[in-house]
Protein backbone atom coordinates (compact mmCIF):
# COMPACT_ATOMS: atom_id res chain seq x y z
CA UNK A 1 0.00 0.00 0.00
CA UNK A 2 2.64 2.28 0.73
CA UNK A 3 4.14 3.64 -2.63
CA UNK A 4 7.43 5.25 -1.16
CA UNK A 5 10.13 4.28 1.51
CA UNK A 6 9.90 7.21 4.37
CA UNK A 7 13.57 5.74 5.45
CA UNK A 8 16.37 4.91 3.33
CA UNK A 9 18.57 1.73 4.35
CA UNK A 10 22.63 1.01 4.04
CA UNK A 11 25.02 -0.85 5.58
CA UNK A 12 29.18 -0.05 5.98
CA UNK A 13 31.14 -2.63 7.46
CA UNK A 14 28.51 -3.99 10.47
CA UNK A 15 26.91 -1.28 10.57
CA UNK A 16 23.87 -0.50 9.49
CA UNK A 17 22.70 2.52 8.93
CA UNK A 18 18.92 3.86 8.63
CA UNK A 19 18.23 7.35 7.64
CA UNK A 20 15.08 9.70 7.07
CA UNK A 21 13.59 10.50 4.56
CA UNK A 22 11.37 13.27 4.88
CA UNK A 23 12.93 16.40 4.05
CA UNK A 24 10.38 18.50 3.13
CA UNK A 25 8.41 17.85 6.73
CA UNK A 26 11.75 17.98 8.52
CA UNK A 27 11.54 14.30 9.37
CA UNK A 28 8.66 14.46 11.21
CA UNK A 29 7.86 10.78 12.41
CA UNK A 30 4.43 9.59 11.23
CA UNK A 31 3.13 6.02 11.84
CA UNK A 32 4.27 4.35 8.68
CA UNK A 33 7.79 6.46 9.15
CA UNK A 34 7.77 4.18 12.23
CA UNK A 35 6.64 1.06 10.98
CA UNK A 36 9.28 1.04 8.49
CA UNK A 37 11.84 1.88 10.67
CA UNK A 38 11.09 -0.70 13.21
CA UNK A 39 10.94 -3.56 10.88
CA UNK A 40 14.29 -2.48 9.26
CA UNK A 41 16.29 -2.49 12.64
CA UNK A 42 14.58 -6.03 13.51
CA UNK A 43 15.67 -7.55 10.60
CA UNK A 44 19.23 -6.21 11.40
CA UNK A 45 18.85 -7.03 14.81
CA UNK A 46 17.99 -10.29 13.68
CA UNK A 47 21.26 -10.45 10.70
CA UNK A 48 24.89 -11.25 12.03
CA UNK A 49 26.36 -9.41 9.43
CA UNK A 50 25.23 -6.16 11.78
CA UNK A 51 26.32 -5.47 15.01
CA UNK A 52 25.51 -1.71 15.10
CA UNK A 53 23.19 0.34 13.79
CA UNK A 54 23.50 4.14 12.71
CA UNK A 55 19.99 6.10 13.06
CA UNK A 56 20.11 9.50 11.40
CA UNK A 57 18.34 12.53 10.07
CA UNK A 58 20.01 15.24 7.36
CA UNK A 59 21.72 18.35 8.14
CA UNK A 60 18.68 20.44 9.09
CA UNK A 61 16.63 17.74 11.14
CA UNK A 62 17.06 14.39 12.69
CA UNK A 63 13.32 14.49 13.12
CA UNK A 64 10.77 17.62 14.02
CA UNK A 65 8.49 15.44 15.84
CA UNK A 66 5.74 13.83 15.01
CA UNK A 67 3.50 14.26 12.34
CA UNK A 68 0.87 16.85 13.99
CA UNK A 69 -1.48 17.11 10.73
CA UNK A 70 -1.69 13.54 10.92
CA UNK A 71 -3.40 14.09 14.96
CA UNK A 72 -4.59 17.05 14.94
CA UNK A 73 -8.39 16.36 14.60
CA UNK A 74 -8.43 12.66 15.99
CA UNK A 75 -10.64 12.12 19.05
CA UNK A 76 -9.32 10.40 21.92
CA UNK A 77 -10.73 7.21 21.14
CA UNK A 78 -9.47 7.26 17.76
CA UNK A 79 -6.16 7.76 19.38
CA UNK A 80 -6.43 4.93 21.89
CA UNK A 81 -8.10 2.71 19.13
CA UNK A 82 -4.74 3.43 16.88
CA UNK A 83 -2.10 3.32 19.61
CA UNK A 84 0.41 4.60 17.27
CA UNK A 85 3.40 4.48 20.26
CA UNK A 86 3.24 0.59 20.46
CA UNK A 87 5.50 0.57 16.95
CA UNK A 88 7.88 2.47 19.46
CA UNK A 89 8.11 -0.49 21.83
CA UNK A 90 9.17 -2.69 18.93
CA UNK A 91 12.25 -0.18 18.97
CA UNK A 92 12.81 -1.13 22.56
CA UNK A 93 13.24 -3.99 22.29
CA UNK A 94 16.18 -3.86 19.62
CA UNK A 95 18.89 -5.47 21.15
CA UNK A 96 22.10 -4.15 19.11
CA UNK A 97 23.47 -1.04 19.53
CA UNK A 98 21.80 2.17 18.31
CA UNK A 99 23.60 5.03 17.91
CA UNK A 100 21.90 8.35 16.74
CA UNK A 101 23.54 11.13 14.70
CA UNK A 102 21.78 14.34 15.63
CA UNK A 103 22.18 17.55 13.00
CA UNK A 104 19.88 20.10 13.65
CA UNK A 105 16.16 19.51 15.10
CA UNK A 106 15.64 16.42 17.27
CA UNK A 107 12.04 17.89 19.01
CA UNK A 108 9.00 16.04 20.50
CA UNK A 109 9.07 12.58 19.08
CA UNK A 110 12.69 13.27 17.61
CA UNK A 111 13.70 14.15 21.26
CA UNK A 112 11.89 10.64 22.57
CA UNK A 113 13.57 8.52 19.60
CA UNK A 114 16.81 10.39 20.27
CA UNK A 115 16.86 8.80 23.66
CA UNK A 116 15.88 5.55 22.82
CA UNK A 117 19.15 5.09 21.06
CA UNK A 118 21.93 3.97 22.82
CA UNK A 119 25.12 6.31 22.33
CA UNK A 120 24.16 10.01 21.00
CA UNK A 121 26.46 12.09 18.53
CA UNK A 122 25.03 15.42 17.87
CA UNK A 123 26.53 18.41 15.39
CA UNK A 124 26.77 21.43 17.53
CA UNK A 125 23.96 22.94 15.83
CA UNK A 126 21.55 20.87 17.04
CA UNK A 127 18.63 21.65 18.78
CA UNK A 128 16.74 19.52 21.55
CA UNK A 129 13.21 19.75 23.25
CA UNK A 130 10.54 18.50 23.82
CA UNK A 131 8.10 21.16 23.09
CA UNK A 132 4.21 19.37 22.64
CA UNK A 133 3.65 21.37 25.80
CA UNK A 134 2.55 24.84 23.05
CA UNK A 135 0.20 22.58 21.11
CA UNK A 136 -1.41 21.99 24.23
CA UNK A 137 -0.40 18.35 24.42
CA UNK A 138 2.56 16.70 26.25
CA UNK A 139 5.61 14.00 25.51
CA UNK A 140 3.69 11.27 24.79
CA UNK A 141 6.49 9.08 23.31
CA UNK A 142 8.15 8.05 26.40
CA UNK A 143 9.85 11.61 27.03
CA UNK A 144 8.42 12.00 30.39
CA UNK A 145 10.08 9.20 31.31
CA UNK A 146 13.47 8.93 29.37
CA UNK A 147 13.97 12.87 29.69
CA UNK A 148 14.12 13.00 33.80
CA UNK A 149 16.55 10.09 33.74
CA UNK A 150 18.46 11.31 31.25
CA UNK A 151 18.75 14.58 32.78
CA UNK A 152 17.54 14.66 36.27
CA UNK A 153 14.00 15.91 37.51
CA UNK A 154 14.87 19.68 37.27
CA UNK A 155 16.05 20.54 34.31
CA UNK A 156 13.38 17.52 32.96
CA UNK A 157 10.92 19.62 33.98
CA UNK A 158 12.14 23.00 32.48
CA UNK A 159 12.41 21.58 29.02
CA UNK A 160 8.96 19.85 29.14
CA UNK A 161 6.69 22.64 31.20
CA UNK A 162 8.27 25.48 28.84
CA UNK A 163 9.32 23.55 25.93
CA UNK A 164 12.25 25.50 25.09
CA UNK A 165 15.07 23.73 23.50
CA UNK A 166 18.95 23.36 24.60
CA UNK A 167 21.67 23.45 22.53
CA UNK A 168 23.94 20.67 21.87
CA UNK A 169 26.70 22.11 24.08
CA UNK A 170 23.58 22.22 26.79
CA UNK A 171 22.74 18.63 25.83
CA UNK A 172 26.21 17.46 26.22
CA UNK A 173 26.92 19.21 29.77
CA UNK A 174 23.42 17.48 31.08
CA UNK A 175 24.11 14.40 29.66
CA UNK A 176 21.36 14.05 27.30
CA UNK A 177 23.75 13.51 24.62
CA UNK A 178 27.18 11.38 24.38
CA UNK A 179 29.33 13.37 21.97
CA UNK A 180 29.04 16.80 20.56
CA UNK A 181 31.42 17.26 16.93
CA UNK A 182 31.48 19.78 14.86
CA UNK A 183 28.42 20.34 11.69
CA UNK A 184 30.49 19.33 9.32
CA UNK A 185 31.39 16.19 10.67
CA UNK A 186 27.76 14.83 12.44
CA UNK A 187 27.98 11.65 10.13
CA UNK A 188 31.22 10.74 9.29
CA UNK A 189 32.12 11.11 13.20
CA UNK A 190 29.06 8.96 14.61
CA UNK A 191 29.89 5.82 11.42
CA UNK A 192 33.88 6.09 12.81
CA UNK A 193 32.33 5.51 16.50
CA UNK A 194 30.09 3.13 14.90
CA UNK A 195 32.58 1.06 12.64
CA UNK A 196 34.69 1.20 15.33
CA UNK A 197 31.88 -0.24 18.04
CA UNK A 198 30.88 -3.45 14.95
CA UNK A 199 34.55 -4.51 15.63
CA UNK A 200 34.11 -5.47 18.78
CA UNK A 201 32.28 -8.82 19.86
CA UNK A 202 28.34 -8.36 19.18
CA UNK A 203 27.51 -11.12 22.20
CA UNK A 204 29.21 -8.52 24.77
CA UNK A 205 28.03 -5.48 22.70
CA UNK A 206 24.18 -6.71 23.50
CA UNK A 207 25.02 -8.00 26.62
CA UNK A 208 26.25 -4.89 27.77
CA UNK A 209 23.37 -2.49 26.10
CA UNK A 210 21.20 -5.05 28.11
CA UNK A 211 22.85 -4.86 31.32
CA UNK A 212 23.00 -0.60 31.24
CA UNK A 213 19.46 -0.66 30.44
CA UNK A 214 18.69 -2.67 33.52
CA UNK A 215 20.20 0.20 35.15
CA UNK A 216 16.70 2.10 35.01
CA UNK A 217 14.40 -1.07 35.06
CA UNK A 218 15.77 -2.82 38.63
CA UNK A 219 16.72 -2.00 42.21
CA UNK A 220 20.60 -1.57 42.43
CA UNK A 221 21.51 -4.98 44.24
CA UNK A 222 19.09 -6.90 41.42
CA UNK A 223 21.20 -5.02 38.75
CA UNK A 224 23.72 -6.02 39.68
CA UNK A 225 23.45 -9.62 39.95
CA UNK A 226 21.92 -9.32 37.12
CA UNK A 227 25.52 -7.88 35.37
CA UNK A 228 27.08 -10.43 37.08
CA UNK A 229 25.54 -13.12 35.56
CA UNK A 230 26.04 -11.41 32.05
CA UNK A 231 29.70 -11.26 32.88
CA UNK A 232 30.25 -14.68 33.72
CA UNK A 233 27.69 -16.00 30.28
CA UNK A 234 30.41 -14.10 28.26
CA UNK A 235 32.80 -16.63 29.49
CA UNK A 236 31.15 -18.78 27.24
CA UNK A 237 31.93 -17.15 24.26
CA UNK A 238 35.34 -17.34 21.78
CA UNK A 239 35.12 -13.92 21.78
CA UNK A 240 36.08 -13.57 25.45
CA UNK A 241 38.77 -16.59 24.60
CA UNK A 242 40.28 -13.93 22.11
CA UNK A 243 40.08 -10.78 23.71
CA UNK A 244 41.60 -11.85 26.99
CA UNK A 245 44.55 -13.89 24.39
CA UNK A 246 45.01 -10.93 22.32
CA UNK A 247 45.62 -8.49 25.44
CA UNK A 248 48.07 -10.79 27.04
CA UNK A 249 49.70 -11.37 23.69
CA UNK A 250 49.62 -7.73 23.04
CA UNK A 251 48.08 -7.92 19.43
CA UNK A 252 44.76 -6.92 18.15
CA UNK A 253 41.63 -8.79 19.04
CA UNK A 254 39.83 -10.29 15.95
CA UNK A 255 36.26 -10.93 17.36
CA UNK A 256 33.86 -13.22 15.39
CA UNK A 257 30.46 -12.27 17.40
CA UNK A 258 29.99 -15.49 19.05
CA UNK B 1 19.28 40.23 -5.15
CA UNK B 2 17.46 38.20 -2.27
CA UNK B 3 13.68 40.00 -2.06
CA UNK B 4 13.31 40.98 1.48
CA UNK B 5 10.16 41.76 3.40
CA UNK B 6 11.06 45.73 3.01
CA UNK B 7 14.25 47.60 1.83
CA UNK B 8 16.19 48.71 5.45
CA UNK B 9 16.00 52.47 6.08
CA UNK B 10 18.57 52.55 8.63
CA UNK B 11 21.29 50.08 7.12
CA UNK B 12 23.18 51.11 3.90
CA UNK B 13 24.47 47.94 1.92
CA UNK B 14 27.13 47.72 -1.05
CA UNK B 15 28.73 44.10 -2.22
CA UNK B 16 31.65 44.98 -4.53
CA UNK B 17 34.38 42.10 -5.15
CA UNK B 18 33.03 39.96 -2.40
CA UNK B 19 32.85 42.57 0.10
CA UNK B 20 29.47 43.57 1.81
CA UNK B 21 29.70 46.77 3.17
CA UNK B 22 27.26 47.76 6.09
CA UNK B 23 26.70 51.20 7.25
CA UNK B 24 24.93 52.22 9.75
CA UNK B 25 22.96 55.51 8.82
CA UNK B 26 21.27 57.19 11.41
CA UNK B 27 23.82 60.03 11.02
CA UNK B 28 21.74 62.70 12.98
CA UNK B 29 21.75 60.37 16.02
CA UNK B 30 25.35 59.43 15.67
CA UNK B 31 23.94 55.87 14.23
CA UNK B 32 22.08 55.82 17.66
CA UNK B 33 20.61 52.13 18.14
CA UNK B 34 16.82 52.44 17.08
CA UNK B 35 14.58 49.48 17.76
CA UNK B 36 14.16 49.50 14.10
CA UNK B 37 18.17 50.24 13.65
CA UNK B 38 18.78 47.07 15.67
CA UNK B 39 15.88 44.64 14.02
CA UNK B 40 17.48 46.10 10.12
CA UNK B 41 21.21 45.80 11.31
CA UNK B 42 20.10 41.62 12.73
CA UNK B 43 18.50 40.76 9.07
CA UNK B 44 21.29 42.38 6.92
CA UNK B 45 23.78 40.13 9.01
CA UNK B 46 21.08 37.22 8.74
CA UNK B 47 20.96 37.87 5.30
CA UNK B 48 24.65 38.14 4.97
CA UNK B 49 25.26 34.86 6.44
CA UNK B 50 23.93 32.99 3.63
CA UNK B 51 24.74 35.30 0.65
CA UNK B 52 27.77 33.16 -0.43
CA UNK B 53 28.86 35.88 -2.67
CA UNK B 54 29.74 37.82 0.74
CA UNK B 55 32.75 36.66 1.62
CA UNK B 56 33.75 39.68 4.18
CA UNK B 57 31.96 42.26 6.20
CA UNK B 58 33.01 45.55 6.94
CA UNK B 59 30.63 47.17 9.51
CA UNK B 60 31.22 51.59 9.22
CA UNK B 61 28.79 54.32 10.58
CA UNK B 62 27.56 57.07 8.00
CA UNK B 63 28.79 60.46 9.20
CA UNK B 64 31.21 61.38 12.27
CA UNK B 65 30.15 58.47 14.74
CA UNK B 66 30.77 54.72 14.15
CA UNK B 67 27.44 54.50 16.48
CA UNK B 68 26.55 56.11 19.59
CA UNK B 69 24.57 53.05 21.14
CA UNK B 70 21.30 52.89 22.42
CA UNK B 71 19.32 55.34 21.50
CA UNK B 72 18.04 57.05 24.70
CA UNK B 73 15.20 59.26 22.92
CA UNK B 74 13.35 56.24 22.31
CA UNK B 75 13.41 54.72 25.75
CA UNK B 76 11.84 57.71 27.12
CA UNK B 77 8.55 56.70 27.86
CA UNK B 78 10.17 53.95 29.72
CA UNK B 79 11.55 56.55 32.48
CA UNK B 80 8.60 57.58 34.30
CA UNK B 81 7.87 56.86 38.30
CA UNK B 82 6.83 53.34 39.27
CA UNK B 83 8.21 52.50 35.63
CA UNK B 84 10.70 49.66 35.72
CA UNK B 85 12.33 49.58 32.29
CA UNK B 86 12.95 46.30 32.14
CA UNK B 87 16.44 46.30 29.44
CA UNK B 88 17.13 42.86 30.05
CA UNK B 89 14.32 42.14 27.52
CA UNK B 90 16.18 44.55 24.93
CA UNK B 91 19.43 42.56 25.05
CA UNK B 92 17.51 39.55 24.88
CA UNK B 93 15.21 40.70 21.75
CA UNK B 94 17.64 43.31 20.11
CA UNK B 95 21.28 43.38 21.00
CA UNK B 96 22.58 39.94 22.03
CA UNK B 97 21.05 38.33 18.77
CA UNK B 98 23.54 40.81 16.90
CA UNK B 99 26.06 39.88 18.49
CA UNK B 100 25.41 36.27 18.78
CA UNK B 101 25.28 36.86 14.67
CA UNK B 102 28.44 38.42 14.54
CA UNK B 103 30.53 35.86 16.67
CA UNK B 104 28.74 33.01 14.16
CA UNK B 105 29.14 34.37 10.99
CA UNK B 106 31.69 32.37 9.12
CA UNK B 107 33.49 35.21 7.55
CA UNK B 108 36.24 37.65 8.79
CA UNK B 109 34.17 41.00 10.12
CA UNK B 110 35.83 44.15 10.05
CA UNK B 111 34.86 47.13 11.92
CA UNK B 112 35.92 50.55 10.46
CA UNK B 113 35.31 52.82 12.95
CA UNK B 114 35.27 56.41 11.54
CA UNK B 115 34.64 57.94 15.32
CA UNK B 116 32.58 57.35 18.40
CA UNK B 117 31.92 53.92 19.34
CA UNK B 118 29.98 54.27 22.69
CA UNK B 119 28.01 51.86 24.46
CA UNK B 120 26.38 49.26 22.21
CA UNK B 121 28.22 50.62 19.69
CA UNK B 122 31.74 50.08 21.12
CA UNK B 123 30.34 46.50 21.84
CA UNK B 124 29.67 46.06 18.52
CA UNK B 125 33.06 47.08 17.32
CA UNK B 126 34.18 45.07 20.25
CA UNK B 127 32.37 41.81 18.53
CA UNK B 128 33.95 42.30 15.43
CA UNK B 129 36.99 40.58 14.20
CA UNK B 130 39.35 43.18 12.95
CA UNK B 131 39.09 46.89 14.05
CA UNK B 132 40.58 49.63 11.83
CA UNK B 133 40.22 52.64 13.70
CA UNK B 134 40.36 56.46 11.91
CA UNK B 135 42.50 58.70 13.87
CA UNK B 136 39.45 60.09 14.98
CA UNK B 137 37.81 57.35 16.50
CA UNK B 138 37.16 56.70 19.95
CA UNK B 139 35.94 54.04 22.56
CA UNK B 140 33.46 54.61 25.28
CA UNK B 141 32.26 51.93 27.98
CA UNK B 142 29.91 54.62 28.79
CA UNK B 143 27.48 52.49 30.42
CA UNK B 144 28.76 53.44 34.20
CA UNK B 145 27.65 57.23 33.38
CA UNK B 146 24.24 56.36 33.32
CA UNK B 147 24.10 53.55 35.98
CA UNK B 148 24.65 50.48 34.19
CA UNK B 149 27.23 47.81 33.41
CA UNK B 150 28.81 47.10 30.17
CA UNK B 151 26.60 44.45 27.81
CA UNK B 152 25.94 43.27 24.07
CA UNK B 153 29.49 41.50 24.70
CA UNK B 154 31.87 44.30 25.70
CA UNK B 155 32.19 42.73 29.00
CA UNK B 156 33.04 39.81 27.05
CA UNK B 157 35.17 40.99 24.84
CA UNK B 158 36.90 43.82 26.58
CA UNK B 159 38.42 41.75 29.58
CA UNK B 160 40.07 39.23 26.75
CA UNK B 161 41.58 41.95 24.68
CA UNK B 162 43.32 44.42 27.07
CA UNK B 163 42.77 42.23 30.28
CA UNK B 164 40.74 42.44 33.40
CA UNK B 165 42.65 45.59 34.93
CA UNK B 166 42.80 47.79 31.97
CA UNK B 167 38.87 46.64 31.26
CA UNK B 168 37.82 47.57 35.08
CA UNK B 169 39.25 51.19 33.99
CA UNK B 170 37.58 51.69 31.47
CA UNK B 171 34.30 50.18 31.92
CA UNK B 172 33.77 51.37 35.68
CA UNK B 173 34.79 54.95 34.59
CA UNK B 174 33.67 55.24 31.58
CA UNK B 175 36.78 57.43 30.36
CA UNK B 176 36.72 57.26 26.32
CA UNK B 177 39.81 55.70 24.81
CA UNK B 178 40.85 57.40 21.37
CA UNK B 179 42.43 55.79 18.43
CA UNK B 180 46.27 55.88 19.39
CA UNK B 181 45.22 54.99 23.40
CA UNK B 182 42.84 51.77 21.54
CA UNK B 183 46.31 50.85 19.59
CA UNK B 184 48.76 50.32 22.27
CA UNK B 185 45.87 48.68 24.57
CA UNK B 186 45.37 46.31 21.24
CA UNK B 187 41.64 47.24 20.89
CA UNK B 188 42.29 48.36 17.26
CA UNK B 189 44.46 46.37 14.50
CA UNK B 190 45.60 49.66 12.08
CA UNK B 191 45.21 53.49 12.94
CA UNK B 192 44.77 55.61 9.56
CA UNK B 193 44.30 59.10 8.84
CA UNK B 194 39.79 59.82 8.42
CA UNK B 195 39.75 60.35 5.01
CA UNK B 196 41.79 56.77 4.05
CA UNK B 197 39.75 54.43 6.45
CA UNK B 198 37.26 53.40 4.20
CA UNK B 199 39.86 52.49 1.10
CA UNK B 200 42.53 50.88 4.04
CA UNK B 201 38.61 48.95 5.24
CA UNK B 202 38.15 48.11 1.20
CA UNK B 203 42.17 46.76 1.05
CA UNK B 204 41.47 44.99 3.78
CA UNK B 205 38.23 42.95 3.09
CA UNK B 206 39.02 42.70 -0.41
CA UNK B 207 42.74 40.62 0.91
CA UNK B 208 40.37 38.42 2.69
CA UNK B 209 38.28 38.18 0.15
CA UNK B 210 40.62 36.16 -1.87
CA UNK B 211 41.80 33.96 0.71
CA UNK B 212 40.67 30.53 1.21
CA UNK B 213 36.96 30.79 2.49
CA UNK B 214 36.36 27.70 4.07
CA UNK B 215 40.00 28.19 6.13
CA UNK B 216 39.02 31.78 7.13
CA UNK B 217 35.76 30.29 8.05
CA UNK B 218 36.82 27.80 10.15
CA UNK B 219 39.67 29.77 11.74
CA UNK B 220 37.30 31.96 13.02
CA UNK B 221 35.50 29.24 14.24
CA UNK B 222 38.30 28.14 16.25
CA UNK B 223 39.16 31.19 17.33
CA UNK B 224 35.75 32.46 18.77
CA UNK B 225 35.77 28.84 20.39
CA UNK B 226 39.13 29.28 22.14
CA UNK B 227 37.83 31.71 24.04
CA UNK B 228 35.86 29.53 26.28
CA UNK B 229 37.32 26.09 25.60
CA UNK B 230 39.83 24.02 27.08
CA UNK B 231 43.10 23.12 25.35
CA UNK B 232 42.12 19.87 25.04
CA UNK B 233 38.26 20.91 23.95
CA UNK B 234 40.93 23.29 21.27
CA UNK B 235 42.85 20.36 19.89
CA UNK B 236 39.53 18.33 19.40
CA UNK B 237 38.36 21.64 17.07
CA UNK B 238 41.54 21.83 15.45
CA UNK B 239 41.67 17.90 14.35
CA UNK B 240 38.10 18.38 13.36
CA UNK B 241 38.48 21.90 11.45
CA UNK B 242 41.77 20.63 9.75
CA UNK B 243 39.93 17.77 8.89
CA UNK B 244 37.36 19.81 7.01
CA UNK B 245 39.72 22.23 5.25
CA UNK B 246 41.70 18.87 4.26
CA UNK B 247 39.01 18.57 1.89
CA UNK B 248 38.91 22.15 0.12
CA UNK B 249 39.78 22.33 -3.70
CA UNK B 250 41.26 25.61 -2.01
CA UNK B 251 43.43 23.22 0.05
CA UNK B 252 44.13 21.34 -2.74
CA UNK B 253 45.07 24.45 -5.34
CA UNK B 254 47.03 25.80 -2.47
CA UNK B 255 49.19 22.50 -2.29
CA UNK B 256 49.31 22.25 -5.79
CA UNK B 257 50.15 25.92 -6.14
CA UNK B 258 52.95 25.60 -3.75
CA UNK B 259 54.94 22.57 -5.56
CA UNK B 260 54.28 24.35 -8.47
CA UNK B 261 55.60 27.63 -7.67
CA UNK B 262 52.81 29.51 -8.34
CA UNK B 263 50.17 31.99 -7.04
CA UNK B 264 47.22 30.02 -5.26
CA UNK B 265 43.96 31.24 -6.93
CA UNK B 266 41.42 30.45 -4.15
CA UNK B 267 38.01 29.86 -5.22
CA UNK B 268 36.20 29.52 -1.71
CA UNK B 269 35.63 25.89 -2.37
Amino acid sequence: MTSTSLILADTDDGVGVVRFNRPKVLNALNPQLMEELADQLETWDADPAINVIVIAGNERAFAAGADIGDMAERSSVEMYERDQFTTWDRIQRIRKPLVAAVSGFALGGGCELMMMCDVIVAAENAQIGQPEINIGVMPGAGGTQRLPRAVGKARAMDLILTGRFLTAAEALDAGLVSRVVPPEHWLDETMTIARDMAKKGSVALRLAKEAVLKAYEAPLSEGIAFERKLFYMLFATEDQKEGMRAFAEKRRATFKGH
Amino acid sequence: MTATATTPETILTSLEDHVLTITLNRPDTYNAFSDQLSRELLATLKDAGRNRDARVLVITGAGKAFSSGQDLAELKERYVPGHEPHLGKDLDKRYNPIIRAICAMEKPVIAAVNGVAAGAGCSLALACDLRLASEKASFVEVFVNVGLVPDSGSSFFLPRLIGHARAMELCCTGRPVDAAEALTLGIVNRVVPPDELAAAATKMATKLAAMPARALALTKRLLVQSATNSLEEQLTAERFAQETAGRTADHTEGVLAFLEKRKPAFRGE
